[in-house]
């Protein structure tokens, strides 16, 4: 099973476009393979005869590297392994970079376990659904209801979405509201702006948020700033929603996170949701909400799955962050994927020191809950941050100094922050796992705010 | 062309002096510490936005640069608040938030006003876009300077446009500077109108110092795009009188220029027309420059005297 994207971790063989006993040259397709991205046909690269296919039409989840047909020469004898062995390389890959493979592994199951809130919303889902399908679904439930709301961006109508997010959408509503544009951000945002100031309600997918550096422009002087500058006549209700932040291994320029740049500014709102279940309920107060919002997703999060509520009209508060685990030893304030590796780091924490880990996952960043925040820390003492942006003036640093000011007299530590390397996002895999906060760190922070050596 | 009545004759000439009056005053108070940070005067540009008005539709949109106080005015707003923008007090069309570069009236479907070079053009087109999303016959006009037309996204949204075959009008107001800076130095080709030509928009060049010659050419545009045919470009060649902004000594141009402008000064054009169609007397149009510089003294007496926004405007209108 090829590698076909930078997150791919596992494949579903849809078709044969051989079978046993053809000979193929180098070049020739072999097969149909859909990815968390696509499908996409797959072309052999040695010669000979096809010996054994591994795998039937229809098996989904094989795992990457793994043999799925044998090709060589019939009269050689040839000792085939049928399950070739796993690169070490891929294999730490998966651990560090998948969440689905994190919960194959026994301490991935508090990582999946919804917030004792979520467990108590009665209309939770039996069935549990990926991120990518929770967003999908919200913003087809939301063009049913207003014809005013439309979907545009890069690959989102034929293609079906560069990460599968739009999926249908396309057929459903025409090309009249789900509209592919041309790789020309700065034009089809303001584009997009102007349909809001006119009152339209766009969605606009920016294929990674590292592309919205090229319209920025249009977000804040336009977007964030034309209800001030019109004394409040001209409003901009339009959602900026894409993945954010590192996806693996793709280096510098397309793994940045915006989430401090975004929360600066004042007239825009800004959101990073964690859960298949807040997607829901947070792009629903996004898509509704008149002013313009920052959605900002995760690459890897998008095949998290998770149940979710399906009520067309559940929706999570703009500003309220969530307690996802009570605790009285210190608090982790968290968003986006660093929730997971927060969770990881607090089983750790209970089993090896016996600290009782408090975590919130802030959901929204702008407008930031401190209240939730200042009340934990006034009942554990201790807060940490944990968020994949760069250290200077994040939004742990926002925090840092709202804590400092409004609860000095509760804090028995000093506030650490955990957040990328003040680097640019390196390409090999090892340096990129130094960059990215871990475990280990968010551990040795936890450690540093309890005075444990 | 659209067949001009007497009215409109009259209409064009009250509308080019009420901005010329207006104009001027603006400078005065911008003198006397009453308008502060940027102030970009549309003097000699009348004959544009006035030509443009006479095809306008009610329903029709408008966004333009911040050279906007002109483009109100055509747009029907009121010189008080407009003035009371510029002198930032509460009853100014922005409630003295945006200033002179960012003026707003959406019951008017007037869109801005918009400070950054080139942002308005994406905008227009999205306006233009929500128009046809919205199945109404209306179009978007589009205002441009010409030093805009060296900008990216301007040419971003003449292909999203052209591609999608929207109700917008593109309008370039040429004026021969970028700030100090003059076309031939800054674009390479001079006609700007050509520029629609590599995505299929048709353009033509207008004399803007004369407003029949804008009506002619404007309403065939306006008619190309109402009838849902996509984008159209106008480039005016029109002059102003001023510097880029108040602070602007436009020492990069000489004065022979500007008094050889003057010459076919865009409001004499109009007057002299009606004074040979008849169609006024000497008197008649002295009592209409007489009642604009008195509206006009009326609005800059408005706009001293509104009172400042209160402190606790700060904080409004960040989010709806």
């Amino acid at each position: 099973m090829p590698a076909l994207s930078p997150t791919m971790t596992e494949g579903n063989l849809s078709k044969w476009l051989i079978k046993k006993g053809d000979t193929v040259k180098a070049g020739d397709l072999i097969a149909e393979i859909e990815t968390d991205k696509a499908t996409m046909e797959v072309e052999a690269v040695d010669e000979g005869v096809v010996l054994d296919l591994l795998f039937k039409e229809g098996e989904a989840n094989i795992p990457v590297n793994k043999a799925i047909a044998i090709i060589g020469d019939p009269n050689e004898k040839v000792e085939v392994k049928k399950e070739a062995p796993i690169e070490k390389v891929i294999e730490e890959k998966k651990i560090e970079k998948n969440i689905e493979t994190k919960i194959e592994n026994k301490k991935a199951d508090l990582i999946d376990t919804p917030s004792p809130k979520i467990e108590e919303d009665r209309n939770l889902s039996s069935e549990e659904i990926t991120m990518r399908q929770a967003l999908r679904d919200t913003m087809a439930e939301e063009m049913r209801k207003d014809n005013k709301v439309f979907i545009l961006g890069e690959e989102v109508a034929e293609y079906q979405g560069a990460y599968k997010v739009t999926q249908g959408l396309l057929q459903e509503f025409g090309k009249e509201r789900v509209l592919d544009t041309p790789i020309s951000e700065h034009g089809f945002t303001g584009l997009a702006v102007g349909a809001a100031f006119k009152g339209l309600r766009p969605i606009l997918e920016f294929m990674t948020f590292n592309f919205s550096m090229q319209a920025i422009d249009q977000i804040i002087n336009s977007a964030a700033k034309t209800l001030y500058m019109s004394g409040g006549q001209i409003n901009c209700p339009i959602v900026f929603r894409g993945p954010n932040g590192a996806a693996a291994q793709v280096a510098a320029q397309h793994s940045q996170d915006f989430s401090s740049w975004y929360s600066q500014v004042p007239g825009l709102k800004v959101i990073a949701p964690s859960t298949p279940y807040n997607a829901k309920g947070l792009l629903r107060s996004a898509i509704s909400d008149p002013n313009p919002v920052i959605f900002l997703e995760n690459e890897i999060l998008y095949g998290l799955k998770g149940p979710v509520n399906n009520d067309i009209n559940f929706s999570i508060p703009i500003g309220k962050a969530n307690i996802e685990k009570e605790g009285k030893d210190l608090t982790i304030v968290t968003y986006s994927i660093m929730l997971q590796k927060s969770k990881e780091a607090a089983l750790r924490l209970k089993d090896e020191y016996n600290l009782d880990t408090e975590i919130i996952d802030l959901q929204t960043l702008r407008p930031l809950d401190t209240e939730t925040i200042l009340n934990s820390v006034k009942k554990t003492n201790r807060l940490i941050t944990v968020e994949e942006s760069w250290p200077f003036g994040s939004v742990g640093s926002e925090i840092a100094n709202i804590v400092q000011r409004d609860a000095f007299d509760y804090l028995d530590s000093p506030v650490i922050k955990v957040n990328s390397a003040d680097v640019p996002m390196p390409y090999a895999l090892s340096l990129e796992k130094l960059y990215l906060p871990q475990v280990d760190d968010i551990i040795n922070a936890a450690k540093k705010v309890s005075y444990i050596k | 062309m659209k067949k001009l009545q007497k009215a409109d004759y009259i209409k064009m000439y009250s509308f080019m002096l009420k901005i010329r009056r207006f104009e001027e005053r603006a400078a005065q108070l911008y003198g006397m510490g009453k308008i502060g940070g940027f102030c970009h005067l549309y003097i000699g540009q009348e004959a544009v936005v006035v030509g443009i008005l006479m095809t306008i539709d009610k329903n029709d949109s408008v966004v333009t640069t911040y050279r906007d106080h002109g483009h109100m005015i055509a747009r029907g707003l009121d010189p008080k608040r407009i003035m009371a923008e510029l002198t930032g007090r509460e009853d100014g069309y922005s409630a003295g938030k945006g200033g002179s570069m960012h003026m707003f009236s959406k019951e008017n479907n007037f869109y801005g006003g918009h400070g950054i070079v080139g942002a308005q053009v994406p905008i227009g087109t999205g306006i233009a876009f929500t128009h046809k999303y919205n199945g109404e016959k209306n179009i978007c006009r589009t205002y441009i300077g010409d030093g805009a037309m060296n900008n990216g996204q301007v040419f971003e949204a003449f292909n999203l446009a052209a591609l999608w075959k929207l109700p917008v009008l593109y309008i370039i107001e040429n004026n021969k500077y970028g700030m100090g800076t003059s076309v031939d130095r800054a674009a390479a080709g001079l006609d700007l109108y050509k520029r629609g030509e590599a995505f299929g928009i048709p353009g033509e060049k207008v004399d803007g110092m004369n407003v029949f010659s804008v009506i002619e050419a404007a309403d065939k545009a306006g008619k190309y795009v109402r009838e849902g045919n996509g984008p159209y470009i106008i480039e005016v060649q029109t002059y102003r009188y001023r510097g880029h902004s108040m602070s602007d000594p436009a020492k990069y141009r000489t004065k022979e220029e500007l008094d050889n402008y003057k010459q076919t000064d865009p409001i004499e054009i109009v007057k002299a027309e009606i004074l040979k169609k008849k169609i006024a007397t000497n008197d008649e149009i002295e009592k209409i420059n007489k009642d604009t510089l008195e509206e006009i003294k009326n609005a800059a007496e408005f706009a001293t005297n509104s009172p400042f926004p209160k402190d606790s405007e700060l904080y409004t209108d960040v989010y709806l």
